[in-house]
């Protein structure tokens, strides 16, 4: 079972919003005493996941947690929006894959990066990816 | 801030990113760099990222730009300093920065640079019909 001991939410609508959420991120993986690592393995991850939901979600929010299982403690970050959705969801996790003519490692990148990753997204309602990063994961 | 400098060192140009970039700044940058090599004719480009913690996929599809569209202006790239932490994510993200040379520090990169330019005077001169200058 996985706790959450701590919870915020940072709104995303501007690319600077990338710096704010990096310090929030930042904060609390220090907290947790995350290794340097796997926080910057973390922030990249959220880097990539706020970015496609500033270009392909018209933004959202990201809700920041700290979480615990056991004895594990870790970040789970929650990115939300209500853009228009990924149609076919295993195209989208392809490495290379993009719809934006850029590199298309976003999505199976961050996978790899992170400890748990989930994504459901409806098209015409929104997109909303999950991840979670153990502090010593 | 809203521009990164670019240093003129002789046949090289130097730039520190001092701060994680984001995407404007780092637009901005590219594009100011392509600018100074065709303007210079610089040799080589140093990209110093010893201060950045953090380098995604945009970022490091700037990198790799910067280091494509100076080939062709005939122009080397150094990307000096960058942290193991950021080395190892790049790799996991599926992103090991092909065709850009890197280098520990400032130094060795300056040095990297100097002896691949050199590499290419001494291709020249042994590609040299005549062969009288070939050692
Ligand atoms: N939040 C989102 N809303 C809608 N579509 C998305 C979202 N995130 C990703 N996508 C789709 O998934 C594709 C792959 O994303 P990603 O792996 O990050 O690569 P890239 O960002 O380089 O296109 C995108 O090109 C886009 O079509
Ligand atoms: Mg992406």
């Amino acid at each position: 079972m996985v706790l959450s001991l701590s919870k915020d939410t940072i709104q995303v609508v501007r690319e600077q919003d990338v710096v704010l959420l990096r310090n929030r991120i930042k904060e609390v993986a220090v907290k947790i005493k995350m290794g340097l690592v796997n926080q910057t393995r973390l922030i990249t991850a959220a880097s990539e996941l706020l970015r496609n939901m500033l270009r392909y979600g018209n933004g959202g929010h990201c809700v920041v947690e700290i979480v615990s299982s056991g004895r594990n403690n870790g970040v789970r970050l929650t990115f939300t929006d209500k853009g228009p959705g990924i149609p076919d969801i295993a195209l989208a996790m392809k490495d290379g894959y993009s719809t934006g003519k850029s590199l298309g490692l976003g999505l199976p990148g961050t996978k790899r990066l992170v400890n748990e990753f989930d994504i459901k997204s409806k098209v015409g309602e929104g997109t909303t990816v999950t991840i979670i990063k153990w502090a010593n994961g | 801030m809203d521009r990164i400098p670019i240093l003129r060192m002789g046949n090289f140009l130097l730039v520190t990113i001092q701060v994680d970039l984001y995407d404007r700044l780092a637009l901005t940058l590219e594009a100011d760099l392509v600018q100074m090599v065709k303007k210079t004719s610089a040799k080589g480009v140093l990209i110093d990222i010893s201060a950045v913690t953090i380098v995604d996929s945009f970022m490091g599809r700037i990198i790799g730009n910067i280091a494509s569209m100076s080939k062709i202006l005939d122009s080397e790239t150094v990307v000096v300093g960058m942290q193991p932490a950021v080395a190892i994510t790049l790799i996991e993200l599926g992103l090991p920065l092909k065709g850009v040379h890197t280098a520990l520090d400032v130094e060795r990169g300056m040095n990297l640079l100097k002896s691949m330019i050199d590499d290419f005077d001494d291709e020249d001169i042994e590609e040299d019909p005549d062969g009288s200058l070939a050692e």
